[in-house]
C-alpha cells in the first residue's frame, strides 16, 4: 500500500505575522518558512505505518512555489520515500488544492491519504474533507489515534464533545490533530540521504484540473486590540475589581 | 431576499447552542430554514422550530443519520442546498467536518469561521491563529457556503412560536463504509464550556491532575465551566474536550479566569472574545497579562484557596 501525505509550506509557527503597509498581504519576505506543523504530524504518522509493515511507500506532495522543495526535502529527511511538487506561484485555495491532490490520487492509487487538519496560515480546515468528497471515500478528521488492521482503520477523533471513534474502509482520507504523535527530529545523515531521494516537479497548470472559483481577498487587518488592564496585588483587590466590573 | 439553510447541531436529544449562535449569522444573510439531520429526533426539530429566525424546519429523520458521519450527511445537504442561496453551519468540529465535504460536492469555495457579515457576499474571518483578519468576497453567482465562528455571534432566543416542521425525504446515495463506533465524553454536571457565562481554566502551572481539583472547586463555587490550555491537556491533567484555543474551543464567556496559563498566541485566539479576562500567574512577564483586564502575579496555590474562600462569603 502507498500512503500519500499532503504538506504545505507556511510561515513558521514561531514567527509573529505582520501585515504589509498596504494591507494587501502578510509579510512573507525574509520570514522563516516551515512545514505546516499539523502536516509534519501527518508525515510522522505515515512513516510509522510504513515502519509497522503496513505500507510500502510514503509519498509526500505539496502545491506551491519552487521554494517549497525545502519542505519536501525535510519530509524526505524524516523518511518519506519520494516527493512531488505541483509548482505554481499562484494562490491555490482549498477546493483547487483538493482537485489537484485528486489528480495525484488517480495517478498513484494510494490506500491512505494523510493531511494536517488545517494549515496554520489560512486556518481553513477544508482540504482533507474536500478531497474525500472528490474521491467519494470515507474521511476521519481531527484524529488523535489510529489503528490499522485487515484493510480497516479505526480512528479516534478529537471532537468538541470528547473522543469519537469511527471505523473506515480503505482507501480513506485522514486529517490529523496535534496529539496523534510527536514528529521525529531529523538527523544530519538523513538530510544528506534526502538529497538523493526522488523529487518530481510538475507544473500545476499542466495537471489539467477544472479550476474552481476562489474567494476574492479584499484586504488584511490586525484584529482589534484589547485595551490594557489593571494589576492588582491581592485576592481582596481582585474580588473588588471583579465586583467593579459587575461579573460576580 | 436570500434564502439560507442552517445546519443544526445536536446530540440526538438536545439542540447544541452553537446552532442558536450560527442563527444570528444566518439571519444577517436572509430568510432562514433550519435542517435537522437525525434519527428519532422529533424533539430536536421541535427545539429548532422555536429558534428566533427559523422560518421552517426541515427534518430528515432516517437511521443513517443517527450519528454525525460527514460522508453520510454531506450528499443529503448537497441535495437540499440546491434550493438555497446560502448554506451555513456552526464552526464546531461538527460543522468543520461536514461542510467542506458539501462545498466540494457542489464545486464552490467555503468561507470558514465567518466572524462578521459585511454584505451578502462579503465576510470577515480570522487567519494566522486570529492574528490577522481577512475580508473575503464570494465571486459571481456562486452559492455561499460557510461556517459561523460561534464565539463571534450571540445566541438567538429559543422561545418563538414554533415554526412549521416538515419531515422530508432526500434522494441521495449514502455510503456505508464509515462506521460510527462511539463517543467517550468527559461529561459531568458542570456547565458546557462553549456556552457558559463563566469559565475557569488552568495551564501547565497547575502541575498535576490532582491539583486540577482546585480549579474544579473554584469553578463550582462560581457556577463556571472548566477549561485548560493545550499544555495542560498534553500533560494529561484533563481530557482534550477541555482545551481552549486555536485547535481547541473558542469561547466567549462574560468572565474568564486563567490560572498558570502563560498565554501562547494559540490560547489567546480562543479567549479574546471573553468579556473580562483575569490572569493569575507567578511570572509577571507572561504574555497573558498583555490581554488581561485584571492581572494578579503570585503563587496560584495560595491564591486559589484564598479566592475560593473570599467568594464563599
Amino acid at each position: 500500500m502507498k500512503v500519500l501525505v499532503g504538506i504545505k509550506r507556511v510561515i513558521d509557527y514561531n514567527v509573529r505575522v505582520q501585515i504589509n503597509r498596504e494591507g494587501t498581504d502578510v509579510v512573507k519576505e525574509g520570514v522563516k518558512m516551515s512545514i505546516n506543523p499539523f502536516d509534519e504530524i501527518a508525515v510522522e504518522a505515515a512513516l510509522r505505518i510504513r515502519e509497522a509493515g503496513q505500507a510500502d511507500e510514503v509519498i509526500v506532495a505539496t502545491i506551491g512555489p519552487g521554494a517549497a522543495q525545502q519542505q519536501l526535502r525535510t519530509a524526505l529527511a524524516m523518511g518519506a520515500d519520494r516527493a512531488i511538487l505541483l509548482e505554481t506561484d499562484r494562490e491555490i485555495q482549498p477546493l483547487a488544492a483538493a482537485r489537484a491532490l485528486m489528480k495525484l490520487v488517480e495517478k498513484e492509487q494510494p490506500g491512505l491519504v494523510l493531511l494536517g487538519k488545517q494549515a496554520i496560515d489560512d486556518d481553513a480546515n477544508q482540504v482533507g474533507q474536500m478531497l474525500a468528497a472528490q474521491w467519494d471515500r470515507p474521511q476521519a478528521t481531527f484524529i488523535s489515534g489510529l489503528d490499522l488492521s485487515d484493510g480497516k482503520l479505526k480512528a479516534v477523533r478529537e471532537v468538541d464533545a470528547g473522543l469519537e471513534t469511527v471505523e473506515v474502509s480503505l482507501p480513506a482520507v485522514l486529517t490529523v490533530d496535534l496529539r496523534l504523535n510527536e514528529p521525529r527530529f531529523v538527523k544530519m545523515p538523513d538530510i544528506m540521504k534526502a538529497k538523493r531521494k526522488p523529487l518530481e516537479t510538475i507544473a500545476f497548470d499542466s495537471i489539467g484540473i477544472d479550476m474552481p472559483p476562489q474567494l476574492e481577498n479584499l484586504g488584511y487587518e490586525a484584529p482589534p486590540k484589547r485595551s490594557g488592564g489593571v494589576r492588582v496585588d491581592s485576592v481582596e483587590a481582585l474580588v473588588a475589581a471583579l465586583n467593579d466590573k459587575g461579573v460576580l | 431576499m436570500a434564502t439560507v439553510l442552517l445546519l443544526a447541531e445536536h446530540d440526538g436529544e438536545t439542540l447544541n447552542v452553537s446552532t442558536a449562535r450560527a442563527m444570528r449569522c444566518a439571519m444577517a444573510l436572509g430568510e432562514v430554514d433550519v435542517v435537522v439531520l437525525g434519527a428519532g429526533t422529533d424533539g430536536v426539530a421541535e427545539q429548532a422550530s422555536r429558534l428566533e429566525g427559523a422560518r421552517r424546519v426541515l427534518h430528515v429523520d432516517r437511521p443513517e443519520n443517527a450519528h454525525p458521519v460527514a460522508a453520510v450527511m454531506a450528499p443529503q445537504l448537497a441535495s437540499l442546498a440546491s434550493e438555497y442561496d446560502v448554506l451555513l453551519a456552526p464552526s464546531s468540529t461538527f460543522g468543520r467536518d461536514i461542510l467542506p465535504r458539501v462545498a466540494a460536492l457542489l464545486g464552490v469555495p467555503q468561507i470558514s469561521d465567518i466572524m462578521e457579515v459585511i454584505d451578502e457576499r462579503t465576510f470577515k474571518r480570522p487567519i494566522y491563529a486570529g492574528n490577522v483578519i481577512t475580508t473575503v468576497r464570494v465571486p459571481g453567482d456562486c452559492k455561499i457556503i460557510g461556517t459561523a465562528r460561534i464565539a463571534s455571534f450571540a445566541a438567538v432566543a429559543g422561545a418563538q412560536a414554533p415554526a412549521a416542521v416538515e419531515s422530508i425525504q432526500v434522494e441521495a446515495d449514502l455510503p456505508t463504509d464509515t462506521v460510527w463506533i462511539g463517543l467517550e465524553a468527559s461529561g459531568g454536571d458542570r456547565p458546557d464550556l462553549q456556552s457558559a457565562n463563566r469559565v475557569v481554566a488552568g495551564g501547565r502551572g497547575i502541575g498535576s491532575k490532582e491539583n486540577f481539583d482546585l480549579i474544579f472547586r473554584l469553578a463550582d463555587r462560581l457556577g463556571a465551566a472548566v477549561g485548560a490550555s493545550r499544555a495542560a491537556v498534553d500533560a494529561g491533567y484533563v481530557p482534550n474536550d477541555m482545551q481552549i484555543g486555536q485547535t481547541g474551543k473558542i469561547i466567549a464567556p462574560d468572565l474568564y479566569i486563567a490560572f498558570g496559563i502563560s498565554g501562547a498566541i494559540q490560547h489567546m485566539t480562543g479567549i479574546k472574545d471573553a468579556g473580562v479576562i483575569v490572569a493569575i500567574n507567578k511570572d509577571g512577564e507572561a504574555p497573558i497579562f498583555e490581554a488581561a483586564d485584571i492581572g494578579l502575579v503570585g503563587d496560584l496555590f495560595q491564591i486559589l484557596p484564598e479566592l475560593e474562600k473570599a467568594l464563599g462569603d
